[in-house]
């Protein structure tokens, strides 16, 4: 019996005003990415805490991808230059606890660009899934 | 250079509640053994003369108590503070957490404090220490007199004390000392010269041993929420119990992520850890990154600075550019 | 009373860890901990351990029970397993004191099972405290170092380990040590004892008092200015309590899990500031008032309920860990007048 190809669990946040309406654009010329990859929308890339990310981990998820606009086209000016602080120093840190580095990662797509939030997604997902599930920053609580 | 000594410190607050130029005065207290020295209050020279200390176990940083000291708005209040001390002495300014015209800071030397714990593990019958420039002497309950390396006494972040320079104060006793290169960074190098699998064997041990008691986040002077995220019930971290590997992880990252850009790298965390986790090593991680990516910063050098995660440059670099393991372009 | 060269220790603790999960102070660079038993580990030279073995009977964090829903359907699903018999091996006379006091909550009624559970399988092999840390005050509390509760006692001296069987199940630890231990007289441990109490009187803190506090006593202290004084600088941190073998306060929470609830409790400080939270939060609103809540149960209101036993066994982890070093000894000295203490 072949064995069950692994499909991970990915979270995507992405900015409200851009990288969303690319994943609507990509969604609209039924350009193919994983039905693995759960977006979650929010006002700005920007809004993203710490935390929510690791609560996604926690929660189940096997890689965390942060989309925003990009660096200079922010709809709050410069929501997005934070975010860029932000997330190099937390994955810095993620890295610096052994907890693999392919699995978070900060892209930028506009609301032009369906075909590079499918290419991206496609990428991250084969990424992960080459890593396998997430098991250093996992809550056996909260898995079946 | 002059020793700073307990009288000297004394006569001076003594002057200075005479004069009414302070009401009070934020010190050290001498306790019941060696080291057990507490923070405290003080209202009078006689205050001062029964329980006043400075020596080698005065490590707590009393910068913090002036949030809650001068709110109570009773006058100027003095308060005594090493050098490591006044660099988040400046930092809680920059963060407007007190009135600077109600503190009158009164800058002390500092050679660097013992570790009662490295002492302890020395002897646990230890009755009295005697400090002798380098070496010091220790009086044992059963295996007589000791004499120690003073070096080797010391706390990780006094053998790499990172400044002898006071960067902020009124009145300075003795002289002032300069900025160090003390290599702090070694420790944290080393965990990123070593394999994921070894940093996160390294971290699962360390943080594995945390009992939640929270000391940690209490005595960080830049931990100053009125109310700490962790306390709250709906945060979803359970703040007092050590559920799992994810909690331990989940609070260590988020406690040292809230401090970055504002942790002056005092030590305070791993100091009062009752269970002797290099906490520190993760707030000097997110330093060194800060240093390294973004330009070298010293929270609390001075006050009025922007710290680096409230500020940005256009041209910053990307996640993908600095951080090593690679992520794939499209 | 039995006996056997001290050189002997590795081969006793591997013949019990053969027959019972064994537990034992290991030394470390940073202080000793109990831990798990395996080959080649030895038994620690420290006096006590950074934290108290008391989460052997009262973990940190435990599930009560568990709720799966599946579809419409709940079930409830109890974790609980009979535990089998283990050993504690080298618990101070201090820890095995703490059991007592805590004995006196979780097994009063309504009895815990959780922890009765634990208490009925484990096996307490205590040891003598020959060399008393500048720390110690147990003597306070009526606590005889040199003679231990437990089921049975360990006495180490420069070549000979001791072991005197105090109860039947310390009697099951026989059929392991056939053939290492021999029988003796229970007078060869008197020079240790005698030595021991020798140095007891010589610790620093030997003339502390609990004189002033009893049971009834609250009205007192509970005024006293000297709460404001002594928690001026407290941090509102749990490592006193957390460290301490006698504290036993826990909170309960539900923690929602991939298919249901996990109910589970831990230990809780009444130093925190969201301890004991009702719908108004938490009555102590001051940390003062936490502060004395602290002391007061210890020196004051367990005393009351508990035929005058205080809830402190003079172990000195909270000397040690305390952050700022305020700690039971300074509160006993300021509540007690000046006398107290001073030789």
């Amino acid at each position: 019996m072949p064995i069950t190809e692994y499909k991970p669990l990915i979270v995507a946040f992405c900015c409200n005003w851009c990288s969303y309406a690319g994943a609507d654009l990509a969604g609209n010329n039924r350009l193919q990415y994983p039905a693995d990859v759960k977006i979650i929308r929010v006002p700005c890339s920007c809004r993203v805490n710490p935390t929510f990310i690791l609560r996604a981990f926690q929660k189940g998820a096997d890689g965390v991808i942060i989309c925003g606009c990009h660096p200079g086209d922010c709809h709050y000016t410069s929501g997005n230059y934070y975010t860029r602080r932000r997330m190099t120093l937390l994955f810095s840190m993620l890295d610096f606890l052994g907890i693999e580095r392919e699995r978070t990662r900060l892209e930028w797509v506009s609301a032009a660009e369906g075909t590079k939030f499918a290419a991206t997604m496609n990428d991250f997902v084969k990424t992960v899934a080459s890593l396998g599930e997430n098991k250093r920053l996992e809550d056996l609580r909260c898995k079946k | 250079m002059q020793k700073v000594t307990k009288d000297i410190l004394i006569s001076k607050a003594a002057g200075l509640l005479d004069s009414q130029t302070v009401t009070r005065v934020l010190g050290w207290k001498r306790g019941e053994f060696y080291d057990d020295v507490t923070p405290a209050v003080f209202h009078s020279r006689e205050e001062l003369e029964n329980g006043f200390v400075f020596d080698d176990f005065c490590g707590a940083n009393l910068s913090k108590y002036l949030i809650k000291e001068t709110a109570k708005d009773d006058g100027k209040i003095l308060v005594f503070l090493k050098p490591c001390d006044t660099y988040s002495f400046n930092q809680l300014l920059t963060e407007r957490r007190f009135p600077r015209d109600k503190v009158y800071a009164l800058g002390v030397g500092c050679e660097g404090m013992l570790d009662s714990r490295k002492i302890r593990a020395v002897s646990e019958s230890v009755i009295s220490v005697r400090d002798l420039g380098n070496s010091v002497e220790v009086e044992t309950l059963y295996d007589g007199i000791l004499t120690l390396d003073r070096q080797t006494l010391l706390p990780d972040r006094c053998q790499r004390c990172k400044s002898k320079k006071h960067v902020a104060f009124d009145e300075l006793i003795a002289t002032d000392g300069k900025i160090l290169d003390s290599n702090r960074f070694d420790e944290v190098e080393k965990l990123e010269k070593m394999t994921a699998d070894e940093r996160y064997r390294f971290w699962q041990e360390q943080l594995s041993r945390c009992i939640r008691c929270n000391a940690c986040r209490d005595v960080c002077p830049a931990c100053t929420c009125e109310k700490c995220v962790f306390d709250n019930p709906d945060s979803g971290v359970a703040n007092k119990a050590c559920a799992n590997e994810f909690e331990e992880k989940m609070f260590h990252i988020v406690r040292a992520f809230h401090v970055v850009g504002r942790c002056t790298d005092c030590g305070e965390c791993s100091r009062v850890c009752p269970q002797n986790i290099p906490l520190h090593l993760l707030n000097r991680k997110f330093i060194k990154d800060i240093n390294t990516f973004y330009g070298t910063y010293q929270a609390g050098e001075t006050v009025g600075s922007r710290a680096p995660l409230v500020d940005y440059n256009p041209d910053d670099a990307e996640p993908s550019e600095v951080l090593t393991g690679g992520t794939h372009h499209v | 009373m039995y006996k056997t060269a001290k050189e002997k220790l590795p081969a006793v603790l591997d013949a019990i860890s053969r027959y019972f999960s064994l537990y034992l102070p290991v030394d470390y660079e940073d202080g000793a901990v109990f831990e798990a038993y395996s080959y080649g580990k030895t038994l620690s030279s420290k006096v006590n351990t950074v934290k108290s073995p008391k989460e052997y009977f009262f973990p940190q964090t435990e599930t009560l029970v568990n709720f799966k829903v599946d579809g419409k359907s709940l079930s409830i699903i109890d974790p609980r397993r009979e535990s089998e018999d283990f050993v504690i091996f080298g618990m101070r006379a201090c820890d095995v004191k703490s059991l007592a006091i805590l004995d006196r909550v979780f097994l009063s009624d309504p009895i815990d099972t959780y922890y009765e559970n634990r208490r009925r399988h484990g096996i307490i092999v205590s040891m003598a405290c020959s060399k008393p840390a500048a720390t110690c005050f147990c003597t306070t509390f009526g606590i005889d170092p040199s003679e231990p509760d437990g089921d049975a006692i360990l006495y180490l001296d420069k070549d000979t380990l001791y072991l005197n069987i105090k109860t039947e199940k310390g009697a099951k630890l026989l059929t392991p040590l056939q053939g290492i231990i021999v029988d003796c007289e229970q007078n060869e441990v008197d020079t240790q004892k005698n030595l021991i109490r020798e140095r007891l009187k010589k610790l620093p803190l030997s003339s502390l008092q609990t004189t002033t506090f009893s049971s009834g006593k609250t009205d007192d202290f509970f005024s006293s200015e000297v709460w404001e004084t002594l928690s001026d600088t407290c941090l509102g941190c749990g490592s006193c309590t957390y460290v301490c073998p006698t504290c036993h306060c826990y909170d309960i929470k539900d923690f929602k899990t991939a298919d249901g609830i996990r109910r589970f409790r831990c230990w809780d400080s009444c130093m925190f500031s969201d301890f004991t939270q009702m719908s108004h939060g938490n009555p102590r609103t001051k940390q003062s008032e936490r502060f004395r809540q602290r002391f007061m149960h210890k020196l004051v209101y367990y005393p009351t309920n508990h035929d005058g036993i205080f809830s402190c066994v003079g172990c000195g982890r909270c000397l040690k860990s305390c952050p700022i070093n305020m700690n039971i000894v300074k509160v006993m000295k300021a509540l007690g007048g000046e006398g107290n203490g001073k030789q």
